[in-house]
């Protein structure tokens, strides 16, 4: 396709692209502590483990498990 | 605070027990951690280990809380799920106390199991509850669940089509199991686990797998920009 006809992808289009840097869940959730507290810390984890920062936008389940350590730390 | 409630001046080097008894060193360690560990592992372990149940069961019950009103359960069966994940996170915890190396605060690596286990049991919960049902006419609901417009249905249709297609013809039968569960009839990933026997990451894979597979598939036939960024 030329660059003319290109248009936004929808989200059906958005949802079958993948990124190789990908880090599936199991890397992703035996390193959830480490981003976690780095994210409460006011750090930038996704600059230290992008494939993770990938991997929690494009996984719902992970994505909901980081929200609720969060919600644990800060919970106390 | 650390197990015991009380703030504490411990060393900053703890020596923790492996599950075996055999001793490890872990260097560098914030306070309250080295607290934890040096409780778990040494004579006072029993009254650790139920300050640590206890601080699990508050994370857990928090967690199921938090999710309540998106589970097609609660009272009761959610307190269950809080209970019985507190519990096997306190026993996975104590299995892999030796392989802590501080790399978080103590509380947020235990914690973690604590919410990876409600996830599980509220996955496990729901399979027994509801079992997964697949609908033979879900593909006329995949336009609304990606909130293509009706409008526009000029724009997408020939897309949902070929993508029909290529579900049909490319993917392998368990790519297209996986498919149709996740994305055409909703079924959450932590319930297909359970219903495949399998674990979260095998079936991610399968579904990255697929939507790699099928987005070539679309792009080869110019349903789909190509985008050198996306493979």
């Amino acid at each position: 396709m030329s660059a003319e006809s290109r248009h936004e992808p929808n989200a059906l289009e958005e949802f079958l692209a993948t990124n190789q840097i990908d880090s599936g869940c199991a890397r992703a959730l035996e390193l959830l502590d480490v981003y976690a507290d780095q994210l409460v810390a006011g750090e930038r984890p996704e600059e230290r483990f992008p494939d993770l920062a990938v991997h929690l936008a494009a996984c719902g389940p992970c994505a909901e498990d980081l929200e609720g350590l969060l919600a644990a730390i800060r919970g106390g | 605070m650390g197990p015991r409630g009380r703030a504490t001046i411990a060393p900053v080097e703890a020596r923790a027990r492996t599950p075996a008894g055999a001793a490890a060193t872990v260097p560098g360690l914030d306070p309250e951690s080295a607290e934890w560990l040096r409780e778990l592992s040494g004579g006072g372990r029993e009254a650790a280990v139920g300050h640590l149940r206890e601080r699990l069961l508050r994370v857990a019950r928090a967690e199921v809380n938090r999710r309540s009103g998106r589970l097609p359960f609660g009272g009761a069966e959610l307190d269950d799920v809080a209970e019985q994940a507190a519990s096997d996170a306190t026993l996975a915890v104590l299995a892999k106390l030796d392989r802590f190396r501080g790399d978080s605060r103590f509380t947020t690596w235990a914690s973690k199991f604590a919410i990876l286990e409600v996830s599980n049991k509220v996955g496990r919960h729901f399979w027994r509850r509801d079992g997964v049902h697949l609908d033979p006419d879900a593909w006329e609901r995949l336009p609304d669940r990606f909130g293509l417009d009706p409008g526009r249905e000029s724009e997408w249709r020939e897309l949902v089509v070929a993508l029909r297609a290529a579900v049909e013809e490319i993917l392998s039968e368990r790519q297209r199991r996986i498919f149709e569960a996740l994305v055409l009839n909703a079924v959450p990933l932590d319930v297909l686990v359970v219903e495949l026997d399998s674990n979260r990451n095998a079936i991610y894979k399968s579904l990255f797998d697929a939507r790699r597979k099928l987005r070539a598939e679309l792009v080869a036939n110019g349903h789909m920009d190509p985008d050198p960024a996306n493979r």
